[in-house]
């Protein structure tokens, strides 16, 4: 019986957070560059943000961040700092907001915003090289960024 | 000893699964065992202010990468300026000539291709290597035009830059050309796309380093066209151009376009002293 009440809380909060709204890109609140609330209203799942993380068709942080936890990934960049530690050195919110829109904390960052639609000069299609169309949007959905975020808490030296 | 070092480097390339080996090497390109060519020299004036030292890509690229193109039986660029050598021959269009009939042996085109792209003053517009040999083939020939970046085009400058080897890059960024050289800078610096990045991002500030699996250097184009060992055929510096413009998730400009005529007056002028390699070899 108590199996079956926890399956039934889970499978609440499943339906929850699926049917919770995503904060759109343009609606993200930022404050001093950090993000408090979930962009998704759901949690992060560290397990899919470690393959987003090292995924070149996702997240591909490592193009350009050194992450020992990710050694089975060949080729790790070296354009920003290594994420080691990273957990120990940024709370969620901040993690969280550096994802999004690094520029907001890091003014001059080469780092990508990965979650924007806005501002950008002569925004493309992907990868094709032809002006973005109808189904532009954010480079990582809001749960692709929770994921993320809650990959990079688990990084403690 | 020397051993010990190379496993302990073998080692922390595997901890960072790769990553690692990201400064310009410290060579010399003599090219046939005869010319020695300058791909280390100090910046132009006009770009004291960003850089010290210009540095040609050869100086990033693997030791078999270097070798092959320090040996025209070993560089396949050679074939394709062989191919072009035959075109330059050749007589087309209405008026029965080749490129020959005009200007004889492709060497007495040396130095041409160091001083392009270049102010033609009854045109009253910065042309390109490209630009001049189709106004040669529509005007003096009445042939057809190339296409911009497709291989008659991109063989035939390969053929007039290796008549060129071992000249610096020397681009005039002044006087008429100089609005057109202002446009190109701004180009360079304006970041572009969903990445947001522009092509100093890469090549200015962060060249030697690794981008993934990708050395970065400084983006000179003193080497075009490349035979790139990825695609195997030689690449047009607008088509270069257009793929970097790609990658950053944007819209990209044509080539043979405004924008790009103008980025490569500035990124040739950011070479301004090194010495004309095309056809190189890059991956």
């Amino acid at each position: 019986m108590k199996i079956l009440g926890t399956a039934a809380v889970i499978a609440g909060m499943l339906t929850s957070a699926a049917l919770a709204e995503a904060v759109a890109p343009t609606a993200v609140k930022y404050d001093e560059g950090t993000v408090a609330m979930s962009l998704s209203g759901a949690a992060g799942d560290p397990v899919e943000g470690r393959n987003i993380v090292g995924n070149k068709k996702k997240g591909n942080c490592v193009a350009c961040h050194q992450v020992t936890d990710l050694s089975d990934v060949p080729f790790h960049g070296e354009i920003g700092p290594a994420l080691d530690g990273a957990g120990d050195r940024w709370n969620e919110a901040e993690l969280r907001g550096i994802v999004a829109n690094a520029k907001l904390m890091f003014e001059d960052t080469m780092m990508p915003a990965f979650y924007k639609t806005e501002g950008f000069i002569r925004p493309g299609k992907a990868y094709t090289g032809k002006a973005a169309d109808e189904t532009f949007g954010p480079v990582l959905t809001a749960q692709q960024i929770e994921d993320v975020v809650a990959y990079l808490k688990t990084l403690k030296e | 000893m020397k051993r010990l070092a190379q496993m302990a480097c073998t080692v922390s390339v595997m901890a960072f699964g790769g990553a690692a080996m990201a400064d310009p090497v410290d060579d010399t390109l003599i090219l046939n065992e005869d010319i020695t060519m300058v791909t280390r020299t100090a910046a132009p004036a006009h770009l004291e202010d960003a850089v010290d030292e210009v540095l040609s890509g050869w100086l990033f690229r693997g030791t078999e990468t270097r070798a092959m193109q320090a040996d025209d039986f070993d560089n396949p660029g050679m074939i394709f300026v062989e191919q072009a050598e035959d075109v330059w021959n050749t007589a087309e269009g209405s008026e029965g000539k080749s490129c020959a009939s005009c200007h004889n042996e492709p060497d007495t085109m040396a130095g041409v291709r160091a001083v392009y792209p270049k102010w033609n003053e009854a045109a009253g517009e910065v042309r390109t290597l490209e630009m001049q040999i189709n106004d040669c083939r529509e005007n003096r020939m009445g042939a057809e035009k190339w296409k911009y970046t497709k291989s008659n085009m991109v063989n035939m400058t390969a053929l007039l830059a290796s008549v060129s080897r071992g000249m610096p890059i020397n681009v005039a960024i002044d006087g008429p050309a100089q609005s057109t050289w202002e446009q190109g800078k701004e180009l360079y610096y304006t970041r572009t796309g969903q990445l947001e990045l522009s092509c100093a991002n890469c090549h200015e500030d962060s060249y030697g380093k690794m981008i993934r699996a990708d050395h970065l250097s400084q983006g000179q184009i003193n080497g075009f066209p490349v035979y790139r060992l990825k695609n195997t055929k030689l690449n047009a510096v607008h088509a270069r151009f257009k793929g970097c413009v790609r990658d950053t998730r944007a819209e990209t400009y044509k080539p043979g376009s405004p924008e790009f005529i103008a980025l490569e007056l500035y990124v040739a002028s950011r070479g301004n002293g090194l010495s004309v390699e095309g056809p190189s070899i890059r991956n």
